[in-house]
């Protein structure tokens, strides 16, 4: 499967190698990571938590629509669960493509939708010792 | 008829517990669902207007009638990534 939920720490060779194809001439691989700071405040760590059946399907869409939408188009797409410390990875995402522009924009959309569409939560961990829901985007049903 | 009901992220607190079977009127709509949330649940209201609502894995509108043995989930604003 090249897109699910993991708890443990990326195999970027094995997700490059996931996509790999002699007919691609470039790779885009993309990590978000666990920065220390947000909204003026200090981050020791998040943790990351899923609905995570409906998360893993939308997660196989997002792959299933880009892959379908570019010929010779590859991707991978993994996110993390469970505490992530700053400098941590939460989520790579890989695309191999013959071009180069195909594959940078397949990283850039895929990331926007993760974003956007799975049910996936941040709970940020303060050096203070407070926490906090990061809840940014609303989802909402496609029209019926 | 009976709904199993799954709270993420803030809604787990406003319904005190994570999941749960939830006793409901058949055959309600979404509309009526998010009614009843508010009254058996009333730390959940001022979270509504921002949470979605899925039944069994995938976003659902108001107007969508709510069947026995559902999985009801709320969803709050995502922020994964």
């Amino acid at each position: 499967m090249r897109a699910r939920l993991v708890e443990t720490d990326f195999d970027i060779p094995a997700l490059l190698a996931a996509v790999a194809d002699p007919a691609c001439g470039a790779q885009a691989l993309f990590l978000g990571t666990v920065r220390n700071r947000n909204d003026g405040r200090e981050v020791l760590a998040i943790d990351y938590s899923a609905y995570r059946s409906m998360a893993e399907n939308v997660l196989a869409r997002i792959v299933t629509d880009l892959e379908s939408g570019e010929p010779g188009l590859r991707m991978a797409l993994e996110h993390r669960l469970g505490r992530i410390t700053v400098g941590g990875a939460s989520i790579a995402i890989v695309a191999a493509s013959p071009r180069r522009d195909a594959a940078l924009d397949a990283v850039r959309r895929a990331l926007q939708r993760v974003k956007t569409e799975a049910p996936i939560w941040k709970h940020e961990i303060y050096a203070d010792g407070s926490r906090s829901w990061r809840e940014q985007e609303p989802l909402v049903p496609t029209a019926p | 008829m009976k709904v199993r009901l799954l709270a993420f992220a803030s809604a787990v607190a406003a319904i005190g517990s994570a999941e749960r079977e939830w006793e409901l009127a058949s055959d309600l709509s979404v509309a009526e669902l998010r009614q009843r949330l508010a009254l058996d649940y009333p730390a959940i209201a001022p979270l509504l207007p921002r949470i979605a609502i899925a039944i069994d894995g995938a976003l659902v509108h108001s107007s969508m009638v709510v069947r026995d043995g559902a999985e009801v989930a709320l969803l709050p604003p995502v922020s994964g990534g």
